[in-house]
Order: structure tokens, then sequence, then C-alpha cells
């Protein structure tokens, strides 16, 4: 019992990370139909500047609740700022352009940042500060689940909370769905298209640069690589919700982040990604658009 | 112009403030000092701007394109410099013969080394060939066609290894292994569009390479298979300059066939099912069109070229593991038949030597390789997306006469 | 005007493909480089280079070999074996007459069939695995570290009879090196009947969380883990073992005992045991050898400095032994001559093993890695 749940709580921390990073996916699928494959990117470059802000102020002698914090704003901020540059010089010129150009954009985009991050540090991996402390209250069940864990859950919650204020009961959030529904009704209402869009992305990059700082501090380091790869599992999770759907990612996440673990417990932590994608292909087969995806009515 | 260069000024200090953390900030953990490099910043800040005037210019340029193509002045997309010369039998001959006779003269002048690079060059344009038919005629986006390339490699690999067969007998079951792989995992996709096929088709590349680690008894794992021998002449042991010369030529026989099927293809029943399932499914299927059977035909038919061109990549290595065959190559082989011209085999071919030749000739500026390689991407696709050599279908309308001294 | 731009462009390129390529004419003795200068395992693949730099510069003022001046022919691999074919074949064309190299094992089986027929000496600082030497199909191999079965044996033995361990969890990273240790560290384990191998899984390099497979082992029971890998994925897995609560004893190959690993594990590398290339800092000539590159670089050598330092010891002394470069010579006074290198007095077995090196256990005591006796 006890493996089932140390298994549970490790399926739910990846669950918690790769919903932060696929609500960025499907946000901006929803609303542009764009698969921004540059995500994982952004995710991993807030992780980067977190890490360089903390080095610098661990040296000048901050203390570690103060690092945490500017660490996790700074990183946030330039997240949002890299999102935004983003979608303005690579997505923006290829509005109307035939699906497959904005996609290798992206593609190209998530190359050219890799390496410009690999460029500017470095190639190797980087120690993360454990910028997370050790709670005392969890002790007797550190070895199920431990503190980091328990902020990622706490955290990640508390965002998709947010998130869903955000979109169900503000002004921006109204505009965003009515942009998502119908974008050329939406203009002529008055709605800003262009705005709404890059706020989208700003959110998106808000949500997955919280996940990178989170990662970091929980697994130690970080290299250059590690967008691509989490980039990839949050975007099958997305798919496997139903892309375009918010309620739809988180599920998604959810059922991929526990699969891996399960499969990882009781079968093999080897084949660990061929279950995930069998997953993904199972559902997809019974299910094509997706868990919570609507099956979308083609009109002739 | 004034206003062109305040905005780039503005620019100029965002991409500044953008790059500060990563570009001039460096902390060095293990000493405890950080390091401060202000000229990077200055870099920045000076590229920046220039850029950025050039992007504005580039970008007016584009507008005005796109706004005469509105207004019907001009065709959108062109049928460029080549397609017009390719269409006149006076200077495609001569075009031809040139390229004909460099082609077939090129090992005897170079040295092994360049005929061992143009033989990789050359798998790869098979492999955008396929590619091509896949994507570019029948517009089904398969970000997983690596799997198929693996196929291909590892059959010959482990038909070599467990019964010892040739090259030239795993060469064809190489391909018909590839194609079967094709229909395979074509079928439970088929009712997918667009965005959800190139995630699934991702995750079939991802579980290829796993399994292919992880089975050792048959795959030999990370291992990889080794002495693997290169392709024969009739039993006679050649030396490996020999043998690389003979590759290239097989190659060479290997994409002439490829494009002669490809251009048949493209003018017959299936190709012209498959560029109308590209364009508009729902209509093609109202038309009559047997959509299973149209796109289980375009996968089978890119796998069995990434199949042959596995067994021949194989077979020039001597060695393959499952590292040859990650996203990246697949990311590769998509960007050839993108920034080909998606349908256009000439452009294929050209997009295909250009990205693989050229990082071998510039390996002093290996660092910047994947850098650049991103960056020409999104250049493509926002400047010409068209590809290289512009695909525009022929259309019949009247006679058009090409000749030099027609000044319409 | 730009399609006409772009049709130049590709005449140009492809003429200039006619061009033969150029060699060199003059009187010098050629020694490739052969490794990854570039991507993500160039940390394992500089030193080496900067190593065969430095004994170059050295030799060369001191008038060179048989009054010949030695140059060194860098050529990046990557360790991809397309990329190493491309490699090898650019150094024979070029003229090598002996080539320090590869690195990773699997780029170097690419590689040494073109070699092979080119009748050139290959000698590898850090090619571990064991078939290049044993064999016999490479006889133009050569290389100065103990091949990987000697690390697993070690960790083994280790394991079950200096920790005492009895249940035994292998874990690695289902790549070739790690696994290849991991394999050999079961076979060990299994042949010397003292414990048991609970537990033998492949983790994903790059992948998140390894909780999953730190919790299985711990269901187990196993009481000591050797894993098969990289530094990266050790540190996870340390650091996810303590947040664990897990305090059982962690063993890995050389691929884990370095700076790298210190950096990223930080504490939690605190105990942590590592097999490694026997402790030779205390030899004067390794000394000498890691002061002058401290003072020419500013930091310290990186993995396998010393090994691609005294295989270029090694080849140069053989070059002046023999008299010339000719395979036949340089093979025998391999075999046959002693030579006082970075890593000690060092000569070659039939086979192309180095006779003199070989394998320690050890330990991270203070933040350092221990050589335990």
């Amino acid at each position: 019992m006890e493996y089932f749940l140390e298994l549970s709580c490790s399926g739910l921390v990846r669950a918690s990370i790769y919903a932060l990073i696929a609500l960025g996916y499907t946000m901006v699928y929803g609303i542009i139909q764009l698969i921004n494959f540059a995500h994982g990117e952004i995710y991993m470059i807030g992780a980067f500047v977190a890490l360089i802000v903390s080095g610098v102020l661990t040296i000048y002698g901050f203390s570690g609740f103060s690092i945490l914090v500017l660490a996790g704003l700074i990183a946030v901020i330039y997240a949002a700022a890299y999102g935004y540059t983003l979608e303005k010089i690579a997505y923006r010129p290829l509005r109307n352009a035939p699906r497959l150009s904005p996609l290798i954009s992206a593609i190209g985009m998530s190359l050219f940042l890799q390496n410009y991050v690999l460029l500017a540090q470095t190639p190797d991996f980087l120690p993360f500060p454990a910028l997370i402390p050790d709670f005392a209250f969890m002790e007797p069940i550190a070895h199920i689940m431990g503190s980091p864990e328990l902020v990622i859950l706490v955290t990640s919650a508390i965002s998709m909370v947010a998130l869903t204020v955000l979109i169900k009961y503000t002004r921006i959030g109204k505009a965003m769905r009515a942009t998502q529904q119908d974008m050329t009704m939406a203009r002529l209402v008055g709605v800003n298209v262009d705005n709404v869009i890059s706020m989208t992305f700003i959110i998106g990059s808000v949500l997955a640069a919280i996940g990178g700082v989170l990662v970091g501090s929980y697994i130690g380091q970080i290299n250059f690589y590690i967008g691509f790869m989490a980039g990839v599992k949050a975007f099958t999770a997305a798919v496997l919700g139903g892309i375009g759907n918010i309620p739809g990612a988180v599920l998604g996440a959810l059922v991929l982040g526990l699969t891996e673990a399960y499969a990882a417990g009781y079968i093999s932590s080897a084949y660990e990604d061929v279950f995930a994608f069998g997953v993904l292909v199972l559902i997809l087969i019974l299910r094509p658009s997706g868990l919570l995806g609507k099956a979308v009515k083609l009109k002739v | 112009m004034v206003d062109n260069v305040k905005q780039s000024v503005l620019v100029a200090l965002w991409f500044v403030f953008l790059t500060f953390p990563l570009m001039v900030v460096k902390v060095n953990t293990l000493n405890n000092i950080v390091e401060w490099r202000w000229m990077n910043m200055l870099w920045v800040a000076i590229g920046a701007f220039v850029l950025s005037i050039v992007w504005r210019w580039a970008m007016a340029r584009r507008q005005l394109k796109n706004k005469k193509a509105e207004i019907g002045e001009e065709e959108l997309t062109q049928a460029g410099l080549w397609q017009r010369s390719t269409e006149d039998p006076k200077i495609f001959k001569p075009v031809l013969t040139v390229i004909a006779l460099v082609t077939l003269v090129f090992p005897l002048v170079v040295d092994i080394y360049q005929t061992n690079i143009m033989v990789l060059a050359l798998i790869f344009v098979v492999l955008g060939l396929g590619l091509n038919v896949t994507v570019g005629l029948a517009g089904l986006l398969d970000l997983g066609y690596v799997a198929f390339f693996a196929v291909g490699a590892y059959t010959y690999g482990v038909l070599n290894s467990f019964f010892g067969f040739g090259f030239w007998i795993s060469l064809p079951i190489g391909g018909l292994m590839g194609a079967l792989f094709g229909i395979a995992l074509g079928f439970p996709i088929l009712r997918l569009r667009g965005d959800y096929l190139a995630i699934v088709t991702l995750g079939f590349g991802s579980i290829a390479k796993i399994v292919i680690e992880n089975w050792e008894e048959v795959f030999n794992g990370a291992k990889g298979i080794a002495n693997i021998p290169r392709p024969g002449f009739f039993g006679a042991e050649m030396s490996i300059t020999s043998a690389t010369v003979y590759t290239y030529y097989l190659m060479i026989l290997m994409v002439v066939f490829a494009i002669f099927i490809t251009n048949r293809l493209k003018d017959s029943r299936i190709g012209r099912a498959w560029m109308a399932l590209r364009e508009d499914e729902i209509a093609c299927v109202a038309m009559g069109v047997d959509m299973a059977r149209t796109k289980l035909g375009a996968y089978a038919f890119g796998a069995f070229w990434a199949g042959l061109a596995g067994v021949i990549f194989a077979a020039r290595n001597t060695y393959i593991n499952p590292n040859s065959f990650t996203f990246m190559e697949s990311a590769i082989v998509l960007s050839i038949v993108v920034m080909g011209g998606m349908g256009s085999i000439v452009g294929v071919i050209i997009a295909a030597l250009v990205l693989i030749l050229t990082p071998e000739y510039l390996r002093a500026f290996a660092e910047y390789r994947m850098l650049m390689f991103g960056a020409v991407m999104v250049l493509m696709m926002i400047f010409r997306p068209e590809g290289l050599i512009a695909n525009v279908r022929r259309k019949y309308a009247g006679r058009k006469v090409v000749t030099e001294d027609a000044n319409v | 005007m730009r399609k006409t731009v772009i049709k130049k462009l590709v005449m140009v390129a492809l003429l200039s493909m006619i061009m033969p390529a150029t060699g060199f004419a003059a009187d010098t003795i050629k020694i490739g480089i052969a490794g990854p200068h570039t991507g993500d395992l160039a940390a394992y693949g500089i030193p080496t280079k900067e190593a065969a730099e430095m004994v170059a510069a050295q030799v060369n003022a001191a008038g060179g070999v048989l009054g010949m001046q030695v140059e060194v022919l860098p050529m990046d691999d990557q360790c991809k074996p397309e990329i190493a074919t491309n490699a090898a074949m650019k150094l024979v064309s070029e003229g090598v007459d002996v080539v320090i190299g590869h690195v990773c094992s699997g780029a170097t089986k690419a590689a040494m069939g073109i070699y092979k027929e080119a009748n050139i000496i290959a000698v590898s600082p850090s090619a571990t695995n064991p078939p290049l030497t044993q064999s016999g199909e490479y006889p133009n191999f050569y290389r100065t570290i103990a091949p990987d079965d000697d690390q697993g044996k070690l960790a083994a033995t280790f394991a079950t009879d200096k920790l005492g361990a009895k249940k035994i969890a292998i874990l690695h990273d289902k790549g070739d090196y790690g696994k290849g240790f991991a394999d050999f560290s079961k076979q060990f384990v299994e042949a010397g009947g003292k414990a048991k191998v609970v537990l033998f899984e492949g983790v994903t390099p790059g992948a998140m969380d390894y909780s999953a497979v730190i919790s299985k082992v711990r269901r187990e029971g196993a009481d000591a883990v050797i894993f098969g890998g990289y530094h990266p994925e050790a540190s996870k897995l340390v650091a996810q073992m303590n947040s664990k609560r897990m305090d059982i004893p962690f063993i890995g190959p050389d691929g884990v005992m370095g700076n790298g690993f210190l950096d990223i594990a930080g504490k939690d590398a605190e105990g942590v045991y590592a097999t490694g290339p026997k402790d030779v800092s205390a030899l004067a000539a390794n000394q000498k050898a890691r002061a002058n590159y401290t003072s020419k670089y500013g930091k310290e050598a990186g993995t396998f400095f010393d090994q691609g330092y005294a295989a270029m010891q090694a080849i140069l002394n053989a070059i002046e032994v023999s008299g010339g470069t000719d395979y036949a010579g340089l093979e025998k006074a391999l075999k046959s001559s002693y030579v006082e290198t970075a890593v000690g007095k060092i000569k070659f077995d039939a086979k192309g093993d180095a006779e003199g090196v070989g394998f320690s256990v050890y330990q991270v005591q203070g933040g350092q890695f221990v050589e335990l006796k």
C-alpha cells in the first residue's frame, strides 16, 4: 500500500508539472490553432533565469526565502517577456499562413532558443539551488511525500485555480474566451485580438516558468535540453485531454503523469515513455479529439 | 526612415533587457563569483539594432508583395526561374547534361572523404523525397519519420547478424519492412486530423527508438550492431575506397529512381488523390476518393523509401546504434521538405545537400550550426514559405508562350 | 533576381566540391586527435585534445621526434558513429600517421574498420568497451585505460566483500557505457555468489523524476545500489535517494567520478562511491603534466586528460624507438617498450590493453573524491 502511495505521489508531481506547461500549449492552440513547439524552451529559460538570479543573490549574501521570492518573480517576468517576443517575431507574421508554416517556425525557434542558452551559458548540467526548504512537519512521511513535492502540488493547484478565476471572471478572460470562439466576431465587437493573443502567450509563459522554477529546485539540476523533453510530454498531455480545452489539459496531465509513474513502478522504468505514448494512441483511437475535446463538426 | 530608426533603438533596448541574464551574467558556483560579460551586451544591442532595421525593410517588402497578390496584380507564388527554365527545352537539356556529368565524375576527382559525405547527403535526399510525398503531396504531417529509417537500418543489421544476409537481399526486405510499418502505423491514426496526427507520429518515433534501445536480444540495445558489411559487387571483396565509390553510384541510381517514380506518381490518379487530400479532406471524400487507401498509400510509399535509405545508412556506417534515430533526424528531414518547397523534387534535393553538407564543410562554425539552423527555419517560413523552389502546379489555361521576346 | 543568385550559389557550391582536398607535403609527424569536441559530450573529448597539443608543443620545442616536428590534427566526431566515419576518412585522407581516439566506444567501433584498412594505429584514452581489444578484430587498437569489465568486477566485489551487501539493485542509463558497466557488475555479483541482484533496470536519461524507480529499489529491500551511467543521472538518483531518506551505499563508474558530479550533487554527493582509474596524482610525471595545464589554462584538467597525455607520450616514444611511423615497427615498439607517462610506467599487452593501469574505488569524503586503499 505504501508503495502505491509513493508511486501516486510521484505521478501527481509529474502531473502537476506537465499540467503547468500543458496549459500554455492548450491555451495558445485554442486561440490561434498553433502548436507552440518552443513553449518547452520558455519553461527552460524560466528555470535558467531563476538559477542565475539565485546564484547572484547568494553571492551577494541574501537570505533563503527572499532568494526564492525574487528568483521566482524575476524568472516569471523574463519568461513572460520571452513568450511575448516569441509570438511577435515568429508567429505574428505567419498569422494567415497555411498550417505548416507556423509549425516549422515553431520548431525552428525551439532549436534557436535551445542553442542560444547553450552558447550563452554552457552545455553542461548546472546545479540548481534547493530553494524549497524542508518542512519539519513533513518528516514522518518524507519517504512518501517530501516537502518539495508538497510545495509543487500546492503551487500548481493554486496556479490552476488562479487561471480558472482569470478566465471565468475577469474582462481579459472574457476577451480570451471570445477570441477563442470566433476571432472575427471578437474583433467586430471591439476586442483587441492582437493584445489578447499576446496575453495568452504571456499567461502560458508565466505558468511554464513557475513549473521551471519548481522542477529546478526539486531535481537540483538543469540544462538547456530539459525544455524539449518536458515540452513533448506536456504537449502529449494537452492532446490527450483535448487540445484547446483547459480542464482537458489538466486531466490529460493527470492521466499521463499517473500512467508513467505506475508503469515505471509496476512494470519497467525503461519503457515508461512507451507506455505514455501508448496511452495517447489508445485514447486518440477511441476518442479522436481527446478526452474532453469537442468532436469538431466540419462543414463542407 | 527616422521612424524606423527610433523603433529599432527601442527594439535594441528591449533585446538588451531580454538577454541580460543569459548573455551578460555567468555565475561560477565553484569559485562563487559572478562574471559580468558587458561586451556581450554591446553586441546584443548593436546586433538587435541592425537586425531590426533589416527586418522592418524585409517586412515592408513582404507586405507589398502580399498586397499586390491580393489585388491580383501579381501571382503570390510565381513559377520561379527554375520551373520556367525546366519547361523550356532549350535551357533544360544543357543544364541537365552538365549536372549529370558532374555527378558521374564526382567520386573520381575528389577524395574518399568527400565521397563518403556525399553518400550521407544522398541518403538524406532519398529521405527527403520520401517524406516529400507524405507531407508535401498528401499533407500528412509526420513527425516520426525517423522510425521507418530505423526500421530499414535495423532490418539489415538484424538480418545480417542473425542470418548472415547480405546487402542485396536485405535492401528490398528493408524497403518492404518500411512500407509494412508505414501501413501498420498509419492504420490506427486514419481518423486523426493535422495536429493530433503530428503528436502521435512523434510518439511513434520515440517508441521506435526506445524499443530498439531496450529489446536487447534482437537489437543489441545501446551497444548497437557492428560489422555490417558494405554493399558488395557479386561477392567480390572491395577495399573501403572502392566500396564507398560503389555506394555513391548506388545512391545516385536510387535518387534517380525515386525522382522518376515520384514524378510519375504526381501526375497519376493516386498522386492527384494525394494532392486533393492535402487541400481539403472532406471534399476529397465527397468526390469518391477512398480516404483510407489513399492515406495508407502515402504513408507506405514514404516509409518504403525511408526503409531503403536506412539499409544503405547501415551499410555506409557499418555500425548502427539507437542514437542515430532521434527526433532531431525527423526534424531535419521535415526541414528539408519544407525548405525545399513542399512537393518540389528539385527543391528537396538542393535543400538536403545544403543541410547535410554545410555542417561538414563549415566544421569551424560547428558550435553555431544548430543556432543558425533554427534561425534559418524561422526566416524561411516568414519570408519564403513556398520554399527554395516554388512548386506551382501546372495550369492548363490557354497557350502560354515562353520566349525571350515576350514582354508581358 | 534573388532566384538567379540562389542558382549561382548552388553552382558555386557544386563546383567547389570538385576541388580536391589539399594535403600538406611537409615533413612532419601527423597525429590525429579524434573525439567529441562539440556537442553534449565535448567535456570528455576536449581535455585529450589539449593534452596532445601540450605534449606536442613540449616535444617540438626540444627538437621534435627523429628530427621531425609533431603536428596535431583535431577532428570532431560528436560521439556519433556516422560523423566518426567522416572524421576517420578525413584523417586518413590528410595522411595522419597515428590516431589518438576515439573517445566514445560506439564512435570507435565505427571508425576502426577505416583505420584498419589504412594500416593506422589508434590509441584511445577512454574507449573502455572490452571487445575492442579482446575480440581480436581490431589489432590496430590500443588504449591507455582499463576496460569496463575490470570496473564492473571491482564494483561488484567491493559491494559484496567490503560493504557486505546481500541484495543489490543495479540501475543503468540504457546507454552503451552505462549498461555495459551494469551488465558486468551483475555478472560478477552473480558469479561471486555472495549477494543477489534484486533489481536490474534502466532509467531514462533526462527524465524529470526518478522517484518511481527509487521507490522500487526500496520495495525490493536492496541494501546497495550500483549504477552505470554518467554524472547527471547519478546526481539525480542520489538526490532523490536522500530525499526519500534512503541511506544505502551508491556505487558508480568512472563516468561519475569527477568534479561534474561533485558540483551538481552538492551535499548529496557525500558518501557516494565510484570506481575510477587508479589515483596517479602522486606520480611526478602526472603532477608535472597537470601543473603545466593549470598554468596554461587556469583551471583543473578535465576527464581523460591523464589518459590522453599518456597516449600521446606512448605514441611518440614508440615512434622514437622504432625509428619511424610504419605499422609493424610501431606495433612492436608499443608492445615491448616501457614508457614513463602521466599514468605511470606502461606498455601494451598483446591485445592492446595497457599494462600498469587499473581501477580503484573512491568515496566522496568532505566534498572530494578520496581513493580507498
